[in-house]
């Protein structure tokens, strides 16, 4: 082994990370402007009939073109984990795969770090693909001929490192993932589960600050996806990458998000602050979507209450503004004749009235001005 | 007189059939028709097509049918020589790797030749059981004197296979990469897989001399080649599209992407197509005795020439056996490779 490229390897290691998590909150790290994607042979004809403001269904049936995106705007902030959420067909793979350039749009902007993506040549994409951003898949997409130490290490060894300058970096990753000793096995000797952590050791190897996750937990069954997810959240509190997560799940949708992004045939319905999409949904597919949930367990105090500094005279307590609806339910054993101290980092946010808490329960419909409008439809 | 005088009068052309004559030479059908002075009736029933001859028939200055093969044949015969001119040369290569790999066998004690092929056997096949079959199969070949056609035949067989992969591969790998390639190029495959093995010899007694060994070279390879082509070019489209995916998501250039990912996970296929390749140059290797090919293929030709049963049908027999020892060698490194990456 080298000592020299592995001394290399180790600074580059390094340098990103710090760099990721020192990124102040609110800063911008991939900018999607006015994305369009239209599938068939004459896309660029295709675009202007839907700039007219033609449908889904008018496009397909008069055009023979297939409508993927429809003027996509999403700001994705560095150091949050941004969950782009819809059903089969509402386009979200599509638009995961245009952050890389896997599929190419047929009209706007991807900005990654203030940089034009779309006016990169090929060595440029390479490298944006090799060292900025890196992906977890769906069904896994392990190259099943190469060992788990050997997947994990893929994107280090694309950028041309041997075997043995990636193995220390490959191997702590395979160990915080939880296969500390699984290096030599391949793909196949592992379950599904275990795959999709060889993918997600994979991806941090790359140590690129930006994860693209596509549907990487939907394959698994539902204990290893809870656990799955709790690692990933864990590993986020430690990390602070910009994750892109995708997902047909709105459970999982709710438990990752900083920011939701709900697509429905090609374009946003709505996004936001999941707490806020759910007591405010502008449309009734989101309606739809959100009836069947456990609102109290999904519901923080800090949504709910409000803001003030004074002790109510019913106070029974403190709750922290994280806590979800559920606890606070079971703490006043169903009695709504009290309210609540809202503490954060041990200082008074607000008041929880235990009457605010069961209408916030209510079952929303559709409110009346959408905090989007629903285009051409 | 002719039944379609009518159609040239129609258009106009007495003049231009009264012109000329048919510069092919008469045939025997004609000469008999003559002889027999009879004149033919012609009813709806026996309406002849309107072929070249028939309407030779109206019009003489029209061609006969005899004329397009005539043509073809001076048509290729007239590009012989500038055509031999690039692929003698080119295709010399092939005739000192056969002539080379004969001599080396023959020359070459059978005390090393044997063993040597028991141990490249062993090393493919990592199987014992396998090495004593070939072991035991060969001796009985040496023992009742077939050692050297025998020896021949693998040889040729060896040659024309490693040139069909060092060609094959790459022409399918090409294919896989693009759809123009994969359009031009199947309609060629699926002429040279179904073109009667005895076609292919014709135009190459033309082309090369008869005693030259690339002569029948070219006629296994083209015949081989076609297996392992299409599975190569199959293998590679077959790579799990997800898995491409990934490889594109990382970053891998096209170079990366074929030997790293695309070639490994198309082995099993590719190797495959190594095997049929091997086994249809084996079928035609003993057809191409008939262009002076040594090995087996002599003695079955001399069993059919001579009525000698017995010389035919053991070498016959042997060339069976060596069918068998190469489809098992190279299917058990199939099995290998394909132990060695479960998908």
């Amino acid at each position: 082994m080298s000592a020299a490229a592995n001394q290399d390897i180790e600074t580059e290691m390094r340098d990103q990370p710090e760099t990721a998590a020192a990124a102040p909150a609110g800063e911008v790290k991939v900018a999607i402007r006015k994305l369009f994607k239209i599938f068939g042979a004459d896309p660029q004809g295709a675009l202007a009939q839907v700039e007219a403001g033609m449908g889904k269904n008018e496009l397909l049936e008069q055009h023979g073109h297939v409508l993927g995106l429809r003027d996509i705007d999403v700001d994705i902030e560095a150091g949050k984990i941004t969950v782009i959420m819809g059903l089969s067909g509402s386009g979200k793979s599509t638009l995961i795969r245009h952050l890389n350039r896997l599929i190419e749009p047929t009209a706007g902007e991807i900005r990654v770090d203030g940089e034009d993506v779309l006016a990169y040549g090929p060595a440029q994409l390479r490298r944006l693909r090799r060292e900025k951003m890196s992906m977890v898949f769906q069904k896994f997409a392990l190259l099943p001929h190469r060992t788990v130490l050997e997947n994990a290490g893929l994107a280090l060894a694309v950028r041309g490192y041997t075997k043995q300058e990636f193995e220390d970096e490959a191997n702590k990753w395979l160990e915080r993932v939880g296969l500390g000793g699984n290096g030599g096995q391949y793909p196949h000797q592992l379950s599904g589960g275990m795959q999709q952590r060889v993918g997600i050791a994979r991806a941090l190897t790359s140590n690129a600050e930006i994860m693209l996750m596509d549907e990487a937990f939907s394959a698994l069954d539902p204990l290893i996806r809870t656990d799955m997810q709790n690692l990933l959240l864990e590993l986020q509190n430690e990390l602070h990458k910009t994750v892109v997560f995708i997902t047909h799940d709105l459970d999982e949708a709710l438990k990752l998000a900083d920011h939701l992004v709900i697509l429905n045939e090609g374009y946003i319905v709505q996004q936001g602050e999941p707490q806020d999409i759910l007591l405010h949904p502008n449309d009734d597919y989101i309606v739809d979507f959100i009836s069947d949930i456990n609102r109290a367990r999904v519901l923080r105090v800090r949504s709910v209450m409000h803001k003030t500094r004074t002790t109510p005279d019913n106070c029974a307590g403190e709750v922290d503004h994280d806590d979800n609806l559920e606890s606070v339910i079971a703490r006043s054993q169903g009695d709504t004749a009290y309210s609540y101290k809202v503490m954060r980092d041990g200082e008074q946010i607000g008041v929880l009235d235990m009457k605010a808490l069961v209408r916030a329960l209510v079952p929303t419909r559709a409110a009346e001005d959408g905090l989007r409008a629903r285009p051409g439809g | 007189m002719a039944t379609y005088d009518f159609v040239f009068e129609a258009l106009g052309l007495e003049r231009w059939c009264a012109s000329g004559t048919s510069t092919v030479p008469m045939s025997m059908a004609d000469l008999m028709a003559r002889q027999s002075g009879e004149v033919a009736t012609t009813t709806p029933w026996n309406l002849p097509f309107p072929s070249l001859d028939a309407l030779n028939a109206a019009c003489p200055a029209f061609p006969q049918s005899r004329q397009v093969t005539k043509g073809l044949e001076s048509g290729f015969l007239g590009i012989k020589d500038s055509l031999s001119i690039v692929l003698d040369p080119l295709t010399q290569p092939l005739s000192w790797m056969l002539s080379g790999a004969l001599q080396t066998v023959l020359n070459t004690p059978w005390w090393i030749v044997i063993p040597l092929l028991l141990l490249v056997v062993q090393l493919v096949s990592r199987s014992w059981g396998l090495v004593v079959f070939v072991g035991l199969s060969i001796s009985g070949l040496a023992f009742i004197d077939h050692y050297d056609h025998a020896m021949q035949t693998l040889a040729i067989i060896l040659v024309c296979a490693f040139l069909c992969v060092l060609l094959g591969v790459p022409i399918g790998i090409a294919m896989s990469r693009s759809d123009t390639i994969q359009r031009m190029a199947i309609p060629v495959l699926d002429m040279l897989q179904t073109l009667p093995p005895f076609v292919y010899l014709i135009p190459l007694i033309f082309l090369f001399s008869v005693t030259e060994p690339k002569l029948y070279g070219i006629a296994i390879i083209l015949y081989a080649i076609v297996p392992v082509i299409r599975l190569t070019n199959l293998g590679i489209r077959l790579v799990d599209k997800d898995v491409i995916e990934a490889a594109d998501a990382f970053g891998m250039t096209d170079h990366q992407k074929l030997f790293g990912v695309q070639i490994p996970l198309a082995l099993p296929n590719i190797m495959a197509g190594v095997n049929q390749t091997i086994m249809m140059s084996l079928a035609m290797v003993v057809i191409a005795s008939l262009v002076s090919a040594p090995g087996l293929g002599v003695l079955v030709l001399r069993g059919i020439r001579n009525l000698e049963l017995g010389v035919g049908l053991v070498a016959g027999l042997g060339i069976v056996l060596l069918a068998v020892i190469l489809d098992r060698v190279s299917k058990a490194s199939l099995a290998r490779i394909n132990a060695a990456q479960p998908q």
